[in-house]
């Protein structure tokens, strides 16, 4: 049996009547980590000793009989920005290369009750700032499915561990587009919840009023599981909600689909729009509707986001500075906060802080940071506007498969566009998901790409429904 | 194009220390973002009376209790700091 492909559902009925046992099952993780991982750099640590412990203890419970939940043993990966107590967290920074987390994130909490296994820590953009996991201090991830290619970021790491079966799924954080983007390019499901839905707390800030906990798995049924288990409110984090699901059955001929004018663009790959209109035949044949809507501002959706989140990251990365955290340089106090974070911070966090640092600045305040909030309250409207007509909204996920490592690394801007489709739901404080619909020969490689499904605030059972048809 | 005064103004505001080649290239590639979020200056926001969200936030607040931290997790956050005298946190002196 190939241990290795199983889902969540099947990694549960494997474990409990006996056909392989939890110990078996860690150890084909861990073997094909240390020969395939050289290669793609997913993880960033690795706690082998305490997770085959752990794995022992779940073998001991099934041996006595004793009742496991559907988690308990699932050998998993976590984006080293989310807390894991007694683990590395260096949020792919030289300025917390050596943090070990004192506590556990409440996300973490969750699962760890649950009884998963934590095989490690997995590579990101520093401080989640990048859509291809080049900008981590520590190299960068590479594509499984073609290592010239990025995995897409900024929790690359952890889709490319769940994609190379390194990990059976994965947490990841969500920005404006970070979990979505490398799903799509990495070919598997990513979903960022509705802001508020899993609790932020004891994952690092970057841009604090768009920052979502998400999952990166192999099927849209693990999605469910694994988003049931991490969702709910929290009293340490305030902006947490709590809410209940719609609980209820959907049928594709009620749902109506709506489709942006503005989101069939220049720049969008050919091949990846036409794989997304078949798509969308595909949902109109089962009997859905399909509609246009129209979201005018979407142009402005990346400026908006870039400076709204970097105004929120110059101020959430000011308490690395060298006075509490590890990495600490320079003689008097001045040096130390200049040295600690010229040296700590790599090339994009610093354009990023120097970006929020001057939209924030005395005079232009106005001009950035608050136009770009009143765009935002916009975007959002566009999006009501929408929704007033149709269930969810269709897009690419990205405008164009994998692209190569160091493509897009001189130019910050065509960077950013990679992000295009993606921002605009942390925006307007939606939820998405990005499901694998197809793949484009590139070089006779096949690439997959991702179709994004937009839902209302609290809808991800409906974005979830949709995707799992498609998924069939 | 923003000049090098500029950029350094900014370096020094976010405390960040930049030799004088990283502030050159950090003034090209600063320059080339700032040209592109301009674009927002086009859009007509004056429907917009007050900014953040519409989405109806209120204050979440909780009793100011304070909460005796474990041992072992107060003694794991101060062996993180750089420098420590009897369990506080030496930073370097101000004066």
């Amino acid at each position: 049996m190939d241990l290795l492909n199983l889902n969540i559902k099947k990694i549960h009925q494997g474990l409990v009547n006996k056909e392989f046992s939890d110990l078996e099952l860690t150890n084909a993780y861990f073997d094909k980590i240390e020969k395939e991982d050289k290669d793609i750099h997913s993880f960033l640590s690795i706690y082998k000793e305490q997770a085959i412990a752990k794995s022992k203890k779940v073998d001991d419970k099934i041996s006595k009989g004793e009742n496991i939940s559907l988690l308990e043993g699932v050998p998993v990966s976590i984006k080293d920005i989310i807390l894991v107590k007694g683990m590395k967290c260096t949020a792919a920074s030289k300025i917390l290369e050596n943090y070990i987390a004192p506590y556990n994130a409440t996300c973490i909490n969750k699962l760890e009750k649950e009884g998963v296994i934590i095989l490690g820590k997995t590579n990101l953009d520093e401080f989640a700032m990048g859509s291809s996991t080049e900008n981590s201090a520590f190299g960068p991830t590479k594509n499984p499915i073609d290592l010239t290619r990025v995995p897409g970021g900024s929790s690359g790491g952890s889709a490319a561990s769940v994609t190379a079966s390194l990990s059976a799924f994965s947490l990841g954080t969500d920005t404006g587009g970070s979990i979505r983007q490398p799903a799509s390019l990495c070919g598997i499901v990513g979903l960022k919840p509705t802001y508020g839905r899993v609790s932020r707390y004891g994952v690092m800030a970057y841009g604090s009023s768009l920052d979502q906990v998400g999952t990166l798995t192999k099927t849209v049924e693990d999605t469910r599981i694994v988003f049931n288990a991490i969702k709910g409110v929290d009293p340490l984090d305030s902006t947490s909600i709590d809410r209940k699901d719609l609980d209820q059955a959907y049928n594709i001929k009620d749902l109506v689909i709506g489709i942006p004018r503005e989101y069939f663009i220049e720049g969008v790959d050919p091949k990846v729009a036409l794989l997304v209109k078949q798509a969308i035949k595909k949902y109109e044949d089962m009997g859905a509707s399909v509609e246009e809507v129209s979201l005018p501002h979407t142009k402005y959706a990346i400026p908006a986001y870039y400076i709204i989140s970097a105004s929120e990251a110059s101020t959430n990365l000011a308490r690395f500075d060298g006075v509490k955290y590890g990495f600490s340089k320079g003689d008097n106090l001045k040096d130390l906060y200049f040295q600690s974070k010229g040296a700590g911070f790599g090339k994009e966090v610093r354009r990023r802080i120097m970006l929020g640092t001057y939209a924030l600045s005395s005079g232009y305040y106005d001009a950035y940071y608050l136009k770009a909030q009143k765009v935002r309250m916009l975007i959002e409207k566009d999006f009501k506007e929408a929704f007033k007509k149709v269930d969810v909204i269709v897009s690419p996920t990205c405008p164009t498969p994998a692209f190569k490592i160091g493509e897009k690394t001189q130019d910050p801007v065509q960077m950013y566009l990679s992000d295009i489709f993606t921002v605009s739901v942390n925006l307007a404080n939606l939820c998405g998901i990005s499901v694998p619909c197809g793949t484009v020969e590139v070089d006779s490689v096949n690439l997959p790409v991702g179709l994004q499904l937009i839902g209302k605030p609290f809808e991800e059972s409906k974005i979830m429904y949709m995707a799992e048809i498609m998924e069939k | 194009m923003i000049n090098k005064e500029e950029v350094k103004h900014i370096a020094d505001l976010a405390r960040l220390g930049l030799t004088e080649k990283e502030l050159e290239s950090m003034q090209k590639n600063f320059s080339s973002i700032l040209d592109y979020v301009e674009t927002l200056k086009e859009v007509d926001v004056s429907s917009i009376e007050k900014s953040f969200s519409e989405r109806g936030a209120r204050n979440i607040i909780r009793e100011d209790i304070a909460v005796k931290t474990p041992k072992e997790e107060r003694d794991r956050l101060i062996g993180m700091f750089p420098e420590t005298k009897d369990n506080y946190l030496k930073t370097k002196k101000i004066l």
